[in-house]
């Protein structure tokens, strides 16, 4: 464990933990610089357009070059705003996303927190997004942005029920809640993956496969509400809201909001690739078991990790250039009267099946 | 219930529908020009920033009186008999300095209407669209090739030369001396400067 690790290295506790504390950050800026160029590049294509060019090699450097921007930027409070709220809220909503870090295993070296509560642990702290995008909505004194962020609050809360469900059906099969015991669990074989009926012998896993394809569906694209992505965009609707909660924001505030959706959304990638393609596990064997160098392992383990978590926030950017924008009451119908009761119906199947 | 399944195989199969559109189109080359390294060719015969073959020009005054606008100002000074100022590509013999060739392009209207009536064919228009300004009189193009020493010499040649005239007819003594002796330098220059415009 990294914790243990540094604590050895630095015969401090105090130090390991700011070290250790800092680690997810490091991960997040470089990702989300990506993400933002990514998600640029992937909606010019997707609309036969070529994207950010000038900056370096296919306009790699564009985001760097748009936070230099937005840290020169003055930071605009505007009179009527409450100051305490409208400064607090994007620290909240950053540290909300950031949070959930914690429990995520980048490989089997690197997990922030080993909490045996871990998946519980990130669908509760994620909750705190909610409350900072409510007090930015509110201390912005903006009727667009109160609504943006009540709008939010209403679906994160509407889809937080079909997610946690499908959490508890792999939580059923598993039987922990420890994001490294669900990992562990779904072996380094992509026919042991959850997704494809979990690593159990016999044919329980066959019946279990299309219950769980269902479930990661459904965790999909309640997640996809979670995070505030199109088609479940209504909280930041550009063309109603012009940009919900944040519309009052500027320079390096906004900037903040910027990075937690960011890292939201590849926390909640993250979170559905470890509970149904295999977490930090390689699809198909280790290159250092194959040649003997076992320090490589977690290395591999990262990119994997990686990987699978940069391809769901690909298909997120994918989806959003797919789907045209849900009304309120389409958005509550898909929840409460598709998601949650096959959620609940596949869950109860699930529940049946291992129990027999 | 058969609506409400059927309603989910639509969803989802649309959903199917669309990001297998969105994805081929991931892949199709994009449309964009990158326009300051990558330039659309001009259709032929585009109207753009005219351009002014000085060695050819005459000084026939023909572009600026047909120009609608008069943004072409034309000064000459005659050659003297003795000026070698040699010849048009076409082989005519040029017979005036052309001291001054200025196009205004702020307010050239692009007409074309100066290209025609050229009788050496060297004013046209080029496919240079990029040449805005900061300042408006950044669009004072000028296309004389004589430096302003050059222009004050000739024009002095030429008073010099015509002063030699007058002096000749005046010292020759003919028949009738109707015609004023003496034109005075000034008055000859005025003269001389009246095509302009």
């Amino acid at each position: 464990m990294i914790y243990e690790f540094l604590a050895n290295l630095f015969g401090g506790d105090v130090i390991a933990s700011f070290i250790s504390g800092a680690l997810p950050f490091a991960f997040i800026v470089p990702f989300a610089l990506f993400a933002v160029w990514l998600e640029r590049k992937v909606s010019a294509h997707m609309q036969d357009r070529l994207g950010p060019m000038r900056v370096g090699y296919h306009g790699w450097m564009q985001t760097i070059a748009d936070i230099l921007k937005l840290i020169q930027k003055e930071d605009i409070t505007a009179t009527d705003t409450d100051k305490k709220l409208f400064n607090i809220a994007p620290v909240l909503v950053f540290m909300g996303s950031y949070a959930a870090f914690a429990a995520i295993p980048f490989s089997s070296a690197y997990i922030g927190s080993g909490i045996d509560l871990g998946i519980l642990y990130i669908v509760a702290v994620s909750g705190l997004v909610v409350a900072g995008i409510l007090m930015a909505g509110w201390a912005s004194n903006n009727k667009y942005s109160l609504y943006g962020a009540v709008r939010s609050a209403a679906q994160v809360i509407s889809y937080e029920i079909p997610t946690v469900i499908v959490i508890l059906t792999v939580v059923v099969v598993v039987g922990s809640l420890n994001l490294t015991k669900v990992t562990e669990f779904q072996t380094n074989r992509f026919w042991d993956w959850m997704i494809f009926g979990g690593s159990i012998a016999g044919i329980k896993k066959l019946i279990l496969l299309p219950f769980m394809f269902i479930g990661f569906i459904i965790i999909y694209i309640s997640s996809l509400a979670e995070v505030n992505r199109t088609p479940f965009d209504i909280p930041e609707a550009e063309s109603e809201l012009v940009a919900g909660y944040h519309t009052e924001y500027s320079g390096m505030k906004f900037a903040m909001f910027f990075l937690a959706e960011y890292a939201n959304m590849f926390a909640v990638s993250a979170v559905v690739a470890t509970l149904f393609f295999g977490g930090y596990h390689s699809p198909f064997g280790y290159l250092g078991n194959l040649i003997g160098l076992t320090w490589l392992v977690p290395i591999e383990q990262f990119f994997w990790f990686t990987a699978k978590g940069i391809f769901f926030v690909f298909v997120q950017m994918w989806l959003r250039w797919t789907l045209p924008r849900l009304r309120v009451d389409q958005l509550m119908t898909l929840c409460w009267k598709y998601l949650i009761p096959i959620a609940f119906v596949n869950f109860l199947i699930v529940a049946l099946i291992m129990v027999l | 219930m058969r609506e409400y399944l059927n309603n989910i195989k639509d969803g989802l199969v649309t959903v199917f529908i669309g990001m297998k559109i969105t994805f081929l189109h991931l892949f199709t080359p994009s449309v964009t020009i990158q326009y300051p390294s990558v330039k659309v060719p001009m259709v032929d015969r585009a109207r753009n920033r005219l351009f002014v073959n000085i060695d050819d020009c005459i000084g026939c005054d023909q572009c600026a009186r047909a120009c609608p606008v008069s943004c072409i100002s034309i000064d000459t000074v005659k050659g003297l008999p003795t000026d070698d100022l040699g010849k048009t590509s076409q082989g005519k013999k040029k017979a005036l300095w052309v001291t001054k060739f200025d196009i205004d392009f702020a307010k050239c209207c692009y007409c074309q209407l100066c290209v025609f009536p050229c009788p050496t064919e060297c004013i046209y228009m080029t496919d240079e669209y990029e040449f805005s300004q900061l300042e408006r009189t950044g669009l004072l193009y000028k296309f004389s090739a004589l430096s302003p020493e050059d222009v004050e010499q000739k024009k002095e040649n030429f008073q010099k030369f015509e002063a030699e005239k007058a002096a000749a007819k005046a010292a020759a003594p003919k028949p009738v001396p109707v015609v004023k002796p003496t034109p005075p330098p000034p008055a000859s220059s005025a003269e001389e400067s009246k095509p302009e415009n």
